[in-house]
């Protein structure tokens, strides 16, 4: 920074002022009187809200600190996260499988491809949920065998192994795997070509070019959004109460289908939601330094830092520090 | 398959590089109309020509990152990309490709460093996951190949972090540590800010007196007189002339010749 801690020298009292190319000047900031008035508006309105939330006779918050660690919700919070989990476990590789057919120069695999995502992600979710829910009414029995031929290794009952549990995974995971595919696909078509001719050049296989040089950069492009659909699938998990999956909302909607009590477990129920997808901003964000080193010359902050840069630094903005570099030039 | 081991190439005296009446088009466009080159083991070949020439294209079909359309490229000896079952040629599996280009070492125009490594883990990432090479000696290598090419000091930087030039010599570095018996550049110098072309060309004429076999397509006559046994000059898919530099340079024979040697003068 250019700017000294010193006072500017005065006019006041005779001193002959000196030449301002001489001596460091002090920057005066512009005055922003609408920055103040705009956030006192804000914080007012916010105020009036939240007394009038607090202070409202209709919500018994006793009722929701009583509910809040209840066994029945904090078992369906457990079966949301383990849903969620295991729903863009699965997805995310379907997705990566599904993005590798579309960009195949193989026709009937691209087509197929395409035809997976224009019919998973043109459907509401929640009619996919239903569907999968009722499988038993369209095939009652579940088969493993050669298809047209009639052998048969091994038949199930479709109720017997598709139970609501099963169904809703299911529908959340192809939804997902379809959302994520394009996703995928993004990230692989915004790596250079120039990378994969570089990597057969020294002799990789397509599939440890994959593995090795594209996936790890297209991982930069796909990691952020794949954090919103983390979080979009943690709250869409709430959608399997049609088919009375025992989630977080089930089981808040059934006790409140008891003690009437609708209002406060919504806020139990968003408390919650709220909670656990805080948590799971935060491997997002350390995901994201992980794959973006090399992009920049120095790699962002860490929220940690960021917060202790903020009070340390809470003067005038200066120019930013210049990144370390390297002279350019031979160094024998 | 017609393989013959080295020592027997070397005794019949063959070419370490026979490209034979290749063709190529890209849909109706023939981009290579027969082009027959040798480039002994040892020595040096400069490919000059206009703008869509083909001179790229040729290069890549060395290493089969393009496909032929016929004739046939031989390195060492062995056919490459395809083996020869009686009178036909089958492509080969990208396995058996991926085998065939770990002897041919190839830089580019725009370096196409792996952006997510470090200098050093760009140069160990082949040795190391390919070949098997253990670690601590790849590392070694690769940290004596940076010293050799001048940038001792820059193994952890990313390529972001680095000035073209110096990116140029680390893509050097990077085909060298798979020790090719043929190197190939491709306008490696194009795309670098003119006081940074000179530290590239020290390390490849070094490379060329080190006795390295490479195929070169620049435009730096200077480099091509100092360094190149042949010069070989293409126009539109065809070799129209090729031979020592002073004769091409000096004394070229065709027109078409030299009006692009005026060009580029
Ligand atoms: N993948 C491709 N598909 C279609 N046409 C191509 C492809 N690659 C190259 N060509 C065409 O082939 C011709 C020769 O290209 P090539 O890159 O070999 O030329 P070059 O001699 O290297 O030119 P330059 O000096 O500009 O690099 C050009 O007309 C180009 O448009
Ligand atoms: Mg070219």
């Amino acid at each position: 920074m250019t700017i000294a801690n010193h006072a500017a020298p005065t006019q006041s009292g005779g001193t002959p002022v000196a030449d301002p190319n001489d001596h460091d000047v002090v920057a005066i900031p512009l005055r922003r009187p609408w920055r103040i008035i705009s956030a006192i508006a804000v914080l007012f309105i916010l105020a009036a809200f939240i007394s009038s939330v607090a202070t409202n006779p209709n919500i018994d918050f006793g009722t929701v600190g009583t509910f809040i660690f209840d066994k029945r919700i904090v078992e369906g919070a457990w079966l949301t996260i383990v849903i969620t989990g295991i729903s863009m476990v699965i997805s995310t590789v379907l997705a990566v499988i599904v993005a590798a057919m579309r960009l195949s120069s193989n026709p009937v695999l691209s087509s197929v491809s395409w035809f997976y995502v224009w019919a998973f992600r043109g459907t509401p979710l929640l009619v996919q949920i239903v569907l999968w829910g009722y499988l038993g009414l369209l095939y009652e029995k579940l088969t493993l065998g050669v298809p047209f031929t009639g052998i048969v290794f091994w038949q199930i009952g479709t109720n017997q192994l598709v139970t609501a549990f099963v169904a809703g995974l299911l529908a959340l995971t192809l939804n997902q795997a379809a959302y994520s595919s394009e996703i995928v696909r993004a990230g692989m078509v915004s790596v250079d070509e120039g990378q994969r001719e570089a990597s057969y050049s020294l002799g990789m296989s397509p599939l440890y070019t994959f593995r090795r040089i594209l996936l790890p950069q297209a991982m930069r492009v796909i990691i952020p959004p794949m954090g919103n659909e983390l979080i979009s699938m943690l709250k869409n998990t709430s959608l399997l109460s049609v088919i009375a999956v025992l989630e977080l909302y089930t089981q808040a909607s059934m006790i409140s289908a008891q003690n009437l009590k609708q209002v406060e477990l919504l806020i139990v129920v968003s408390a919650w939601y709220l909670f656990m997808t805080s948590v799971l901003s935060i491997p997002q964000y350390y995901l994201e330094r992980r794959f973006g080193r090399g992009t920049s010359r120095s790699l962002p902050p860490t929220p940690f830092q960021r917060v202790k840069q903020a009070f340390v630094s809470r003067r005038i903005p200066g120019p930013e520090p210049t990144p370390e570099t390297t002279p350019i030039g031979v160094q024998r | 398959m017609t393989i013959t081991s080295p020592a027997q190439t070397a005794a019949t005296g063959e070419a370490l590089v026979q490209i034979k009446r290749v063709r190529k088009s890209f849909g109706a466009h023939q981009v290579l109309r027969d082009v027959s080159l040798d480039v002994p083991s040892g020595t040096v070949t400069v490919l000059l020509g206009p703008s869509g020439s083909g001179k790229s294209t040729l290069l890549r079909c060395i290493n089969h990152l393009e496909t032929i359309d016929g004739g046939r490229v031989i390195v060492d000896g062995e056919l490459i990309g395809y083996r020869q079952a009686g009178h036909k040629i089958h492509e080969m599996t990208p396995k058996q490709i991926a085998q065939q280009r770990r002897s041919i070492g190839m830089v580019f125009q725009r370096f196409n460093l792996f952006p997510h490594l470090t200098a050093l883990e760009n140069i160990t990432e082949a040795p190391i996951g390919i070949s098997g090479k253990p670690k601590a000696a790849s590392k070694a290598r690769g940290l004596e190949l940076l010293d050799r090419v001048g940038l001792a000091d820059f193994s952890s930087h990313y390529p972001a972090q680095l000035s073209g030039g110096q990116q140029q010599r680390v893509a050097i570095s990077r085909a060298l540590a798979m020790d090719p018996k043929l190197m190939l550049f491709d306008e490696p110098t194009s795309a670098l800010d003119p006081e940074l072309v000179g530290d590239v060309l020290d390390v490849m004429r070094e490379l060329a007196n080190s006795g390295m076999t490479m195929i070169v397509v620049t435009h730096e006559i200077g480099f091509a007189r100092g360094v190149a046994d042949q010069v070989v000059f293409m126009d539109g898919g065809v070799v129209v002339e090729a031979g020592r530099p002073g004769d091409v340079f000096d004394n070229p024979q065709r027109q078409r010749t030299k009006n692009f040697l005026e060009s580029v003068r």
